[in-house]
């Protein structure tokens, strides 16, 4: 088996824990811009969360952005460079919370970007708190006997809502649960890039992901559970 | 010929930020500062830049962050509620090095308070605003044309230091309309040895204010610190009236100051030793100044629309050297020439 290392990563050991989707997906970031040759005309943002350290794994020029900004910080970017590639990861928290009006407005506005949203129904990196995401009856720290919609609403399904706006170009969700899954979420981040690369505006894609630490199971039962359970939830498929 | 219009403060900003080269604006609504935010949405388009009006405050912030990482030279205003919900992105911006004019047309606070003029963002303005051990540049103008002047001061200094500048004018500054001067300015080159604009033909950059590690935080702080002491010793700005043998010394900044020359000008013709002081920069304040000055005069009025808030910087520049005594006027009333003379 011949083995490769994306020119657009580093060679630095990620601080994620062990089972967790994000190391799959930042590299599935760097193989698609390796094999878009854009390297060198592209300019990520990290988000607060999980993937704060982003740009440790990332051999490109990078920035960070609070809380729920991402999609600010990157339509500033963009606006003033239009011919780089400009792209943001957020987590569930930073993008369905406290980043909501940020990521509708830039969507809204066809900004010519691409997000890339971890969804793992669970704020990781605060340690197991309910994130808009979190599922009817998941328990989590801040929801011990489960999420209860009469006092913590429903699950919110971003890229269903996003999905209905007129300037959006491309919404997808997938998920690194399986190696067909993986394979089929790197086609659609590429796809996002390209979408870019071709001027046609907003692209979105919703990554479902596993979150051993937040979800108390081993690496396996994560595996299933994101499923048998999450799946159900949040169906995968293009939206639009 | 000289080019003489008739402009408004939020005008002459907005004309002042297009003649410095300011090409991204991105802004939210809020009276009194409408006009700015009205006036660079027709002119930035007519000189090639981007206007955006943003979702929010904070989008507006967070816009002018990424455009700054770009190497434009970038602008966002509002006023006093709206600084508020800026300020986290203000911290990031100083956490980051990040150029960025912030313009501030204070009205009555706290909370939503109301739309007439005042002072009560001094504190805000001069001691950071937001988390964390930073301070931003703050410049004061007290007339429509200074007002443009100081625009491309803001911006240089903002490029010079990488900082985030401060621009505090208020509501009635805002609105006055006078005659302005359409002068040209120098322009303004951004160093590219830190932009991020793709890594072509160079190692990629990073852009963060995120350091995990103790030391590598501290020796940041310790960088902006030195900063912060190099523009105090060399971008202190401020006007001054003092003639030899004043007895009395005013204190104001921005439109006050209007007031009080004119309440010492007519103090001197009764034949009282007043003087005039106005600081131009709130941050760095001239402190050395003032206590020079303490050590000759036995008495500094010091007038704001506030409750006290550049007082207490007099109060340290002073050391207890003379006597202060203090008027302030809240809610948007404008100190009365009668009582400041009575001070006198």
């Amino acid at each position: 088996m011949i083995s490769w290392f994306p020119k657009s990563m580093k060679h630095n050991v990620t601080h994620y824990c062990a089972g967790c989707g994000h190391g799959i997906i930042t590299r599935l970031i760097c193989e698609a811009i390796d094999e878009l040759n854009i390297r060198e005309k592209t300019i990520g943002i990290a988000p607060i969360g999980c993937a704060v350290l982003a740009y440790n794994y990332w051999n490109f020029d990078t920035t960070e952005a609070a809380h729920g900004r991402v999609p600010a910080v990157a339509m500033g970017i963009k606006r003033v460079l239009p011919d780089r590639i400009v792209f943001g990861c957020q987590g569930d928290g930073d993008l369905a919370a406290i980043g909501l009006a940020e990521i509708i407005h830039c969507a809204n506005r066809g900004e010519n970007i691409c997000i890339f949203f971890i969804n793992n129904a669970v704020y990781g990196m605060t340690q197991g708190q309910m994130a808009p995401t979190t599922l009817i009856g998941q328990k989590t720290a801040t929801t011990p006997d489960g999420r209860n919609p009469e006092d913590d609403g429903y699950p919110l399904k971003i890229s269903e809502m996003l999905a209905l706006l007129p300037a959006v170009a491309y919404i997808e969700r997938t998920s690194v649960h399986n190696p067909q899954n993986v394979i089929k979420t790197k086609k659609a981040i590429k796809k996002a890039f390209q979408n870019q690369i071709e001027k046609k505006g907003f692209s979105l894609v919703e990554i479902l992901s596993t979150c051993p630490s937040c979800w108390d199971k081993t690496p396996v039962e994560s595996a299933l559970w994101l499923q048998n359970e999450l799946i159900k939830t949040f169906p995968l498929g293009v939206l639009k | 010929m000289k080019n003489i219009i008739l402009a408004s403060g939020n005008e002459s900003c907005g004309e002042g930020a297009i003649q410095s080269g300011c090409r991204f604006y991105a802004g939210y609504p809020i009276t009194p500062q409408n006009e700015l935010t009205e006036y660079m949405a027709k002119r930035i388009k007519e000189v090639g830049g981007t206007f955006i009006q943003a979702e929010s405050e904070i989008s507006s912030i967070n816009m002018v962050f990424g455009a700054s990482v770009t190497g434009a030279l970038v602008m966002t205003s509002s006023s006093s509620p709206g600084i508020s919900l800026k300020q986290e992105g203000i911290s990031y911006c100083a956490g980051c090095e990040l150029p960025a004019v912030i313009v501030n047309m204070m009205r009555g606070g706290p909370g939503l308070g109301n739309i007439a003029s005042a002072q009560g963002d001094y504190f805000q303005a001069t001691r950071g605003g937001g988390h964390g051990d930073y301070r931003t540049i703050t410049l004061a103008p007290s007339s429509v044309q200074e007002m443009y002047g100081l625009m491309y001061d803001a911006f240089y200094l903002a490029v010079k230091y990488r900082t985030p500048v401060i621009v505090l004018g208020d509501s009635i500054l805002a609105q006055m309309i006078e005659p302005l001067e359409i002068k040209k300015f120098k322009s303004i080159k951004i160093d590219k040895e830190w932009i991020l604009d793709g890594c072509k033909n160079r190692k990629p950059r990073i852009i963060r204010s995120l350091l995990l590690k103790p030391d590598e935080l501290e020796n940041l702080n310790l960088r902006l610190q030195g900063r912060y002491r190099e523009i105090e010793k060399k971008e202190i700005r401020f006007e001054a009236d003092i003639k030899n043998g004043t007895q009395t010394l005013v204190v104001s900044f921005g439109t006050v100051s209007r007031i009080c020359k004119a309440v010492v000008e007519d103090a001197r013709k009764k034949g009282i030793n007043a003087g005039w002081f106005r600081p131009i920069t709130l941050w760095p304040f001239p402190r050395s100044f003032l206590r020079k000055i303490s050590e000759k005069v036995k008495k500094i009025v010091v007038v704001e629309m506030n409750a006290g808030q550049m007082l207490e910087d007099i109060k340290i520049s002073v050391e207890g050297r003379c006597a202060i005594e203090f008027y302030g006027r809240m809610g948007g009333n404008i100190p009365d020439e009668k009582q400041v003379l009575r001070l006198l």
